[in-house]
């Protein structure tokens, strides 16, 4: 198969991170697995976490709430995306914040912009996450890190139990 | 003397205190328990932790608390290499999942 553009690039003057991926699939298809929980969940969390959406409503003043679930079901981090815009299989755009299990948002928040667009059988998402601060910015590269870490955890627990030996 | 912090985190056991220690504050017994190796050892590792500021100390009681130093983690290239690599995995999932739709 053909390499799929893959680009990520972190301005930290500009507060702003940029993510371009190509998908070998039609436009409807991504859009589908970006907007629908059912697909989201899926994919959303990297293994060994799942993301467990509590309820979603797409729809412009619509939100997704959802937990970053690991891999002994405990619920490490809660965050709130309230839909702003959307024009359907092109564009949508959300505020996302961090919350606590009962749905209290921790401001200030982050706003994402998705873009969708198809060549040849290939679709591209184009995403913008502008935050408010830089302290949110580290914030969430800071979650980001601990969630890179639980990746690591499988890793880690072979190297015990090799250790243990 | 002042460490290095690379050399701090080429050691496979320290990269697991660090991961042990980023989802919550530990004792160093409790992160002895993890290894089987002696408590001496895991207080050597502990020790070089603290010197490059990869870990802090808090005392609580009679305990003394070690948790990740995440501001000193940034300085570390593998910081954000962390973040990009969780949208590399995301993505890849989300390949195979398109992939499996469309065969149906």
């Amino acid at each position: 198969m053909n390499s799929l553009q893959f680009d990520f690039t972190v301005d930290k003057a500009a507060k702003t991170v940029y993510i371009t991926r190509e998908f070998a699939a039609e436009q409807s298809l991504v859009w589908d697995a970006f907007t629908k929980k059912e697909l989201l969940d899926q994919w959303w969390a990297p293994k060994p976490l799942m993301s467990k959406t509590k309820s979603m409503d797409f729809k412009v003043g619509g939100r997704r709430f959802y937990a970053m679930v690991s891999p002994e079901g405990k619920e490490i981090a809660w965050q709130i995306q309230d839909y702003t815009s959307i024009s359907p299989k092109t564009n949508f755009k959300f505020l996302s914040v961090f919350a606590d299990k009962d749905e209290n948002p921790h401001l200030p928040g982050s706003n994402w912009d998705l873009n969708f667009s198809e060549h040849n059988g290939i679709t591209k998402v184009f995403i913008t996450i502008y935050n408010d601060s830089l302290e949110r910015m580290e914030k969430m590269i800071e979650m980001g890190f601990k969630e890179g870490f639980t990746m690591t955890l499988n890793e880690l627990e072979l190297l015990l139990s090799t250790l243990k030996k | 003397m002042r460490r290095d912090i690379f050399q701090a985190i080429a050691d496979p056991t320290r990269r697991a205190i660090l991961v042990l220690v980023a989802s919550q504050a530990m004792t160093p017994n409790a992160i002895a328990d993890n290894f089987n190796t002696t408590r001496q050892a895991v207080s050597k590792h502990l020790r070089i932790l603290t010197e490059c500021e990869l870990v802090k100390q808090e005392q609580k009681g009679r305990e003394i608390y070690y948790s990740l130093e995440i501001d000193k983690m940034k300085e570390v290239d593998k910081w954000l290499e962390q973040f990009r690599k969780i949208w590399e995995t995301r993505f890849n999932q989300l390949d195979n999942l398109l992939s499996t739709i469309k065969k149906k």
